[in-house]
């Protein structure tokens, strides 16, 4: 089933989250990461992080908050340890990047171009950018356009460059047109919205950072919204699509809304082995409706009724 | 990494005890690889809950071979909904278990006296630790404690174990009136201890700990903090550490831990970010 990603072809449609698999390492113990479509790893920056004060997570109806703040090794630690680990056990490997101006993204780009164990880079701009009094690139057409016109220009051409998107704008396909005009090469959609719980007994804020990413199936059909629209606008441009995952038929809808492969985040956290499992699901799903390849599926949704066959119609993909 | 497996466990029993429940699931593959210190995530609410996370709860003991086969056994007491839904689940029943997960309470190379110290049902874990401690030839003195009778948990099975044990309740509703730490230096003293191993709420171990450094020994203590995945991916139950190389991390309570050595745990500063942390002076604008 296999996934295609702007250059990148991938065996299947199926990746991990960012930030929701870490490298890859813990997951191997319940599944071998080979077997994904692609790892997408927890966004990178240049220096090493501590992360955020805990509380970092509070559980909300079917989803969770999380305020962990980007922890992690630097670039130079994770080239050596974690993109090393995951080209010798064979996994196909999407780098998350961040940054807090535009300058570091370019560092970080650099310093992955040329490493065969890099497949795509995922740009994560719902970070705050430093530049501008911590106002996050993604909520700005001109800051995003700015992030992702540099990576492109960094990054070997070979590489495909997706702009991860955040849900909290006005309207996302104006963010996305940028991106694109930008020279994105397709879309992540999408990232956490921001959300906050309130401890009852402390009447404090739950979460250390006071606000945090709301994930899981709560926000599943504000992200397939998203895709809907993107894909309507911006046809050509292929999608992963991510947002509250947990079953195969979950992630069909977002194929059908116009996504090309999708992301399996949160789940995770309940069951480990939830990637593969949702593979399977798709894979029998797609199957069960005729459709002889994914590309026939994506964006099946978007079609006039009299284009769209249905269930009974078995040759549905054929066209 | 501990090898933790994926299992669906048929519950075998589950027991009222004092304010706890205990369960026994029959769950092969955690048992094996079981050691003290482990411990296991479930999942809660069935199969289509909203309730996404699981609950982590330290294993009180397993049996790999023999009677009850491939079962585990672990405490549960009422917090909130996850939980509540645990408690009103019969034998029978199915749950969704992974483990064994953390790094377990490292063990002495030889002989060695100990002191096991619990708080509430953190007892639970201590009581499979004092079996592997006994069995190796360390003399072993274990102290229980609570903030009432009705919240101790495990002191007449480690009286059994043990032949002996220090009862605290902080109301003198059982045992002796206070805190576990009041009667720890006696302890210490009494076996001539090398070591402490400790589980309960933060605010017993730390007091532990520094009970412990009095005595210029080692207090090795397992931590209870808020994990979302328990299988070290999602950064949520990090605390700060002091490494060895002197600088100091967050650290994730559910890989390299749920055992921290308790000099090592920067106890004040657990729920901040200590500016001289590994990494804070990153965090501008986040």
């Amino acid at each position: 089933m296999t996934a295609s990603l702007a250059t990148l072809s991938l065996p299947n449609p199926v990746l991990t989250a960012s930030g929701c698999a870490a490298a890859g390492r813990e997951l191997h113990q319940f599944f071998d990461v080979a077997a994904l479509g692609a790892v997408v790893t927890k966004s990178i920056m240049t220096r090493p992080r501590s992360g955020r004060a805990t509380p970092r997570m509070a559980e909300t109806p079917s989803g969770m908050l999380n305020s962990i703040g980007l922890q992690g090794p630097g670039i130079d630690s994770f080239i050596e340890n974690d993109l090393a680990w995951l080209a010798a056990h064979g996994a196909r490997t999407v780098v998350s990047i961040a940054g807090g101006h535009t300058d570091e993204y370019v560092e970080i780009t650099r310093k992955l171009n040329g490493n065969a164990a890099v497949s795509m880079l995922e740009v994560n701009i719902s970070c705050p950018n430093v530049e501008s009094r911590g106002q996050v690139f993604a909520c700005d057409v001109h800051a995003s356009s700015r992030v992702i016109g540099a990576v492109r220009r960094a990054a070997d051409p070979a590489l495909p460059v997706f702009a991860k998107l955040s849900p909290d704008v006005t309207d996302i396909t104006l963010i996305a047109r940028a991106c694109a005009d930008a020279g994105a090469d397709g879309f992540s959609l999408i990232n956490t919205l921001l959300g906050m719980v309130i401890d009852t007994d402390t009447m404090a804020p739950a979460l250390g950072g006071v606000t945090g990413g709301l994930s899981g199936p709560a926000i599943r059909p504000v992200a397939l919204r998203c895709v809907w629209q993107v894909h309507q606008k911006l046809p050509s441009y292929p999608i992963i699509g991510m947002g509250g995952i947990r079953c195969g038929l979950d992630a069909l809808q977002f194929i059908l809304a116009g996504a090309s492969a999708v992301s399996v985040g949160t789940a995770v956290f309940g069951d480990p082995s939830a990637p593969v499992r949702v593979l399977a699901e798709l894979e029998a799903a797609l199957d069960a409706r005729g459709f002889a390849s994914l590309a026939g599926a994506v964006g099946y949704a978007h079609r006039a009724p009299e284009h769209r066959l249905g269930p009974d119609a078995p040759q549905a993909a054929a066209s | 990494m501990s090898n933790p497996v994926q299992e669906t466990a048929e519950i075998f029993a589950v027991a009222r005890v004092g304010e706890y429940v205990q369960f026994t699931v029959v769950a092969p593959g955690v048992a094996a690889g079981f050691l003290p210190g482990h411990f296991v995530a479930v999942g809660v609410g069935g199969e289509n809950t909203s309730m996404l996370l699981r609950r982590a709860f330290a294993l009180y003991g397993a049996t790999p071979s023999g009677q009850f086969a491939g079962t585990v056994q672990f405490i549960v007491a009422a917090h909130g909904p996850g939980t509540r839904w645990l408690l009103q689940r019969s034998a029978g029943e199915t749950l969704d278990l992974v483990g064994p997960l953390g790094t377990p309470f490292p063990m002495p190379s030889g002989p060695a006296p100990a002191v096991l110290v619990g708080g509430g049902y953190g007892t639970a874990p201590l009581i499979p630790l004092a079996n592997a401690l006994l069995a190796a030839g360390s003399p072993v003195e274990m102290i229980v404690g609570a903030s009432t009778a009705s919240r101790l948990f495990g002191e007449l099975v480690a009286k059994r174990t043990i032949g002996a044990v220090t009862v605290t309740t902080d109301d003198g509703s059982a045992g002796v009136h206070g805190r576990v730490t009041d009667v720890l230096p006696d302890a210490i003293r009494g076996v001539n201890a090398e070591v402490v191993y400790a589980c309960g709420p933060m605010p017993m171990l730390r007091a532990v700990g520094d009970v412990a450094r009095t005595h210029a020994i080692h207090a090795q203590v397992a931590v209870e903090e808020a994990m979302a995945c328990g299988i070290g991916v999602c950064m949520t139950c990090v605390l700060p550490v002091r490494g060895d190389d002197g600088a100091s991390r967050f650290l994730r309570s559910c890989v390299e831990g749920p055992v921290f050595d308790a000099d090592r745990v920067r106890w004040a500063d657990v729920g901040s970010l200590p500016d001289d942390l590994v990494g804070a002076d990153a965090m501008a604008w986040h």
